[in-house]
């Protein structure tokens, strides 16, 4: 039968139904999105902080009679590495620097790179072409040479490891956020609240920024990411977190020769940064819907 | 005759562009005096929402040269145009607000409309909290909004344009300002809306006292509401006058022409435009820039020295040099409808 022409009552009603059940689900999981992305970081963050009561091994320790042993053998839950290191412990232990990365280097560029970029777009002029030919000069080198080539002059160690992705990473959110603001600046909005008296300050911060950080904080759970998987590749070349401290990124990266024989090397501290990725992404697009509210 | 609010003197607005140097605004005068309505009519592109936003201090100042005399007189008869960004923004808001075109991208679309109407009347007086939320709703109110203290709570897409531009008036009306300039305010509402909205303005402005400058291109609008009418072409003032003046013997051949476009429910048949099109504002001519649409043009027109000719009563101007001549030669212009 052609339903284009004659619906029952029934199927009147039906229809309604399921229009209102997916206006209402729509609205709930635009809200699930932002709790469940917190939800999976609460219980990552959670883990890492109750490491020691979760699992009584250490980190560093060293079983030598159980080296490589599968997860759920020789007494450890996800297994050994190379050294006979309990798996579980060197995740839980190494989430804790992990995340202090992923939060710590993000949040110092977020609002930097925000303000500059921010500035740069509202004042313009002389400041604007200042600030924008620095940036141009960061993205003029390659970005991974310039962090290690920081490194290298400062001496590795976890502090200047922040430091150098400090001194780096600022100029992706600066010119976002430039961009953003610049376009903003046109909007009748702007010229409306610069009318009322509003000062600079007032208007940059309270009538442009909410409008722009968007693309800023989605932005930065990328980063968030990037940065774990950075702190991998310096730790990998001897740059970042110095071993035996358990690291996602360095573990990753020394089980990738076992990745045939023994899987659980590289797999469970990726999985890891995986869980921690998702979390932030889900976070981030949770945080976009919110801060639009005349998207919905 | 009350005293004068502002008087500009000669005000020019020169925008630097790709194509040369824009006179948006070349050589304005003129006095808006306490609790008037002062109407300025002219096409697109004829300088006055330039003029407007040259008074307020919003033109970009990278790009835009700016020449002639803003007095503000309340204070000391200050030039608006020579305030510090600072002294300025003690005025803007303050003293004069504006209200723009667009109601649908003039308020912050990420924050409610009572935070935006709280942050107007706290930018310039100090209030306790809930004594500038009282004073939102009762804006709100004021303005017509039904429902005023739950609507605080809703943003800029919740409302619909005639709410907005209402609660953009409220904004405009925090402070309590002296001045108030309305960019074409009802442009992109509904002829219903708009009608309210301009009842709306001219009530405000009856109960409050304070002047209103009142920008459109529509001059049966502005025949209705204001007191004294200027017409603008090519960013110069072309003819000002009072409304009735302006109406009944208009002496500009382009407000002619304008008055004759309107259309009139009486007369049937095609709409009388007017033929060509503004003249660009980069190059200009010497002379007379209305001569090349002008049905009465002589070469004269093409080199005379422009100014304003006294040209009738209650201050009646006309920037033409043969008004006279075609006043006398005319039939009294037919546009009884408005009068």
């Amino acid at each position: 039968m052609s339903a284009s022409w004659a619906a029952s009552p029934s199927e009147l009603l039906m229809q309604l139904a399921t229009r209102a059940a997916v206006r209402k689900r729509s609205a709930v999981r635009r809200r699930l999105t932002l709790i469940s992305g917190l939800a999976m970081l609460g219980l990552v963050i959670a883990a890492v902080l109750l490491a020691p009561v979760l699992t009584g091994q250490s980190a560093t320790a060293i079983d030598v009679l159980h080296p490589l042993a599968p997860p759920g053998t020789g007494g450890h839950l996800l297994g050994t590495d190379q050294y006979g290191r309990d798996l579980l412990a060197r995740i839980l232990y190494g989430g804790r620097i992990d995340l202090a990365i992923a939060f710590g280097a993000t949040s110092v560029t977020l609002v930097g790179g925000t303000v500059i970029g921010l500035l740069a777009g509202y004042v313009g002029g002389r400041l604007d072409s200042v600030l924008m030919r620095i940036v141009d000069l960061f993205f003029a080198f390659p970005f991974l040479v310039l962090i290690i080539a920081i490194i290298a002059m400062l001496g590795p160690s976890l502090f200047n490891m922040f430091l150098a992705i400090w001194i780096t990473s600022w100029v992706s959110y600066a010119r976002i956020m430039r961009a953003q603001t610049v376009t903003a600046k046109k909007q009748q909005y702007v010229l409306a609240a610069k009318a009322l008296g509003y000062s600079g300050f007032r208007v940059m911060f309270r009538h442009i920024l909410p409008n722009t950080a968007a693309a800023v904080i989605i932005f930065s759970m990328v980063d968030a990411v990037g940065n774990i998987i950075l702190a991998a590749s310096l730790g990998f070349l001897g740059l970042g977190v110095q071993p035996p401290t358990p690291e996602w990124g360095s573990m990753i990266s020394d089980g990738q020769n076992y990745l045939l024989t023994s899987w659980w090397l590289a797999t469970l501290p990726g999985l890891a940064v995986v869980v921690v990725g998702v979390a932030f992404s889900l976070i981030g697009d949770g945080l976009a819907d919110i801060l639009r509210p005349g998207d919905r | 005759m009350s005293s004068p609010l502002l008087t500009v003197r000669d005000l020019h607005s020169y925008l630097a562009t790709g194509q040369g140097v824009v006179r948006a605004v070349d050589g304005v005068s003129f006095t808006v005096r306490q609790a008037e309505v002062l109407g300025i009519v002219g096409e697109s592109g004829s300088g006055k929402t330039a003029t407007c936003r040259t008074i307020m201090g919003l033109m970009p100042a990278s790009i835009v040269h700016t020449g002639g005399e803003v007095i503000y007189h309340p204070h000391g008869d200050v030039n608006l145009l020579k305030l510090s960004d600072r002294e300025f923004q003690g005025l803007r808001g303050a003293d004069l607000a504006m209200i723009f075109q667009d109601p649908m991208t003039a308020l912050n679309p990420v924050l409610s409309i009572g935070d935006q109407l709280i942050e107007a009347i706290n930018a310039h007086s100090k209030l306790t909290a809930a004594e500038s939320r009282a004073r939102a709703v009762e804006l709100l109110e004021r303005v017509g909004i039904p429902a005023a203290s739950r609507r605080m709570r809703d943003y800029p897409f919740q409302f619909s344009g005639g709410m907005l531009q209402r609660a953009l008036i409220a904004i405009a009306l925090a402070s309590s300002p002296r001045l108030l300039l309305a960019d074409e305010p009802t442009t992109s509402l509904d002829v219903i809306i708009q009608d309210q909205i301009l009842s709306l303005l001219l009530e405000l402005q009856q109960d409050t006292g304070m002047s209103l400058i009142l920008v459109s291109h529509d001059l049966a609008v502005i025949s209705e509401m204001c007191d004294r009418i200027i017409v603008m072409y090519a960013g110069q003032v072309v003819e000002e006058g009072a409304a009735a003046d302006i109406i009944t013997a208009p002496r500009h051949p382009y407000t002619h022409a304008l008055l004759d476009a309107l259309p009139h429910s009486a007369a049937r048949g095609r709409l009388r435009s007017i033929g060509g099109s503004p003249p660009s504002l980069v190059d200009v001519s010497p002379g007379c820039r209305f001569a090349p649409r002008c049905r009465f043009v002589t070469d004269e027109c093409l080199t005379w020295q422009t100014e304003l000719v006294e040209a009738g009563e209650r201050g009646h101007a006309a920037r033409c040099w043969r008004h006279q001549e075609l006043a006398e030669r005319q039939e009294p212009w037919q546009h009884s409808e408005l009068a």
